[in-house]
């Protein structure tokens, strides 16, 4: 069996994150990480591998400017074997729409059974791109995987909705999204790091991928941002620092003035 | 048609509250609004009764394919109505959102998520979500239709408009095979009886930051002595500390009781949507950067569990 996971790299979360005045993107300048999201679907990966499934590659797969190499090396770190990525000036700008058709003409040709995504990206808070992706390769989905079994070739999770948990099968291949309570991700080792520099990393571009240009980018996106405006103003917060508990006298007095003690 | 097409999610007999308020927003953008309803077995007249939220005309979808709700039949069904639509407008959910998607990828539609606002003008549709943790208002139009809007969990009250009933259409679908390769097996209902969070005036949450479920004792003396009871994140429901019926948030319990404590819990949109309304938010983490500072009324940077028990002597010292 074959796995793919999708990654993202988004502004760290300690990074000051803004959208560029002009170009209404998100500004990208600052430092990035592996989306923490998608560290869950590469920790799936290697539970799957490791309960004894024949894993023969995991893939991470990953759509972004040049600088998301940092990031997919860290995908490498944590356990994938080799990692793709998707990179072209022709993508900067894509809209959810055009970014799903573009990830998932790179999927396809992955030949993966099982391919996982995190439940959202840290910076963009939707939580749409994996079925957007099944649809456009025409595989079931489950999204919002809180726990997973895969054996005799399907997939059975439990997913958790506003009325409950659900249980769902489905035949490999298929495509996940995992939410991020399904593990507790592992730290890679030093040596793992360090052995991830020897793995390798493909570099596809949109023509490499059969990727139609008119698809993708600022000029194939049909959601376009008009304006970026400040939110409404919210009084701020009172805030304290802790130490040890030595805060607490002043929590009882916020909340006897407030009248909720 | 032209106009507005409205998901509106089931479970049941009963709508999704969110899929409601998308309707009833629907509902003021002017133009023909007709809900789209996916089922095994459904009744017309209640169908018909998407009439009060706002829905001039319902578009049924009744076929076993449909029972259980999964996503990826209704987008075969959906499809080929969209497709002549000018928008498509979900609540949320997670079956909407699913839906939604797979819909954007069908018809290589602009796709708008979170959504707080929805206008009609000259230029079509335009939406408002707020982004990058509530930092920034984005608004977006569509350059080509069809537009589809997701909305953000509570966005729009689920206010009926009027008693209006509408015209009940059946549809028929073509469901494809890997559509219908998803299925669901079982379910595991929301427990019944107990406290209902929703009720309470005082909240006392946790999330993952107080640890392992072994603390939750802490948490629950500190909402003794406060006189009110102890509600939980999705992550920690799903790790199965405690049940899913304690949950606050996108998936859980929508709670505005006077005082909301939250004890290591980051402030995720999910569970912002779930009780930001709240009267009072007092916030208790360790991690400084943490999104429940941005909305909390009194923030505490420090150690939960340091905090929650000498917090909990305190209040019940000065309750007597």
């Amino acid at each position: 069996m074959n796995i793919a996971v999708c990654v993202k790299e988004v502004p760290s979360a300690t990074a000051a994150r803004r959208l560029d005045p002009s170009t209404h993107r998100l500004d990208r300048s600052g430092d990035s990480e592996l989306n923490p999201f998608d560290v869950h679907g590469l920790e799936e990966a290697i539970r799957i591998r490791e309960s004894g499934q024949q894993v023969d590659e995991i893939v991470a797969v990953c759509m972004g400017p040049e600088t998301a190499h940092r990031p997919l090396q860290k995908a490498l770190a944590l356990g994938a074997d080799r990692a793709v990525l998707l990179s072209d000036p022709l993508l900067a700008g894509s809209d959810i729409s055009g970014t799903a058709y573009a990830l998932s003409a790179v999927l396809e040709a992955q030949n993966a059974d099982l391919v996982i995504l995190g439940q959202q990206a840290a910076d963009a808070d939707c939580y749409v791109m994996a079925a957007a992706v099944a649809d456009h390769l025409r595989r079931p989905l489950v999204t919002q995987v809180a726990s997973l079994e895969v054996a005799d070739g399907k997939v059975r999770a439990k997913r958790q909705t506003e009325h409950g948990y659900d249980v769902i099968e489905a035949p490999l291949p298929t495509v996940i999204s995992v939410s991020d309570a399904i593990n507790e991700p592992r730290l890679p080792s030093i040596k793992a790091i360090m052995g991830a520099k020897k793995k390798p990393t493909d570099r596809v571009t949109a023509a490499d991928s059969g990727i139609d240009a008119s698809r993708v980018g600022e000029d194939g996106a049909r959601s376009v941002v008009r304006s970026v405006s400040p939110p409404p103003q919210k009084q701020d917060g009172v805030r304290l620092e802790d130490s040890g508990g030595d805060s607490v006298e002043q929590i009882v007095q916020f909340l006897a003035e407030k009248g909720v003690v | 048609m032209s106009g507005t097409i409205v998901f509106v999610d089931h479970d049941g007999d009963a709508f999704n509250p969110n899929s409601l308020g998308a309707l009833a927003k629907a509902s003021t953008l002017g133009g023909d609004v007709a809900a789209f309803v996916a089922g095994s077995g459904l009744d017309d007249g209640w169908a018909a009764g998407l009439g009060a939220y706002g829905a001039g005309r319902v578009l049924v979808a009744d076929d076993p394919a449909f029972e259980g709700g999964l996503p990826q039949p209704i987008v075969d069904a959906l499809e080929p109505h969209a497709r002549e639509a000018d928008q498509i407008v979900f609540g949320a959910g997670v079956v909407s959102a699913d839906v939604a998607a797979g819909l954007a990828a069908r018809l290589r539609a602009g796709i708008h998520c979170e959504t707080t606002e929805l206008t009609v003008g000259d230029g079509g549709l335009t939406a408002v979500r707020p982004a990058l943790g509530d930092t920034v208002m984005v608004e977006s139009g569509f350059s080509q239709g069809p537009a589809i809007a997701l909305a953000r969990a509570n966005a729009f009250p689920a206010d009926p408009i009027g008693e209006g009933s509408a015209e009940v259409e059946r549809i028929s679908a073509t469901v494809q095979d890997w559509s219908r390769a998803a299925k669901m097996v079982g379910r595991e209902e929301a427990e019944s009886g107990g406290v209902d969070i929703a009720e309470a005036d005082v909240l006392v949450a946790f999330g993952r930051g107080i640890g392992g479920p072994e603390n939750i004792p802490v948490v629950e003396q500190l909402a003794k002595a406060l006189g009110g009871t102890v509600a939980a994140t999705r992550a920690v429901v799903d790790a199965g500390w405690c049940s899913y019926n304690l949950q606050v948030g996108q998936t859980g319990k929508t709670v505005s009781p006077k005082l909301y404590v939250a004890a290591g819990v980051s402030g995720a949109i999910q569970h912002k949507v779930g009780m930001v309304n709240s009267g009072v938010i007092v916030a208790i983490n360790k991690d400084a950067n943490a999104p429940i500072f941005e909305f909390a009324d009194l923030g505490v940077v420090g150690d939960a569990l340091t905090v929650v028990p000498k917090l909990a002597e305190a209040i019940a010292a000065r309750r007597g």
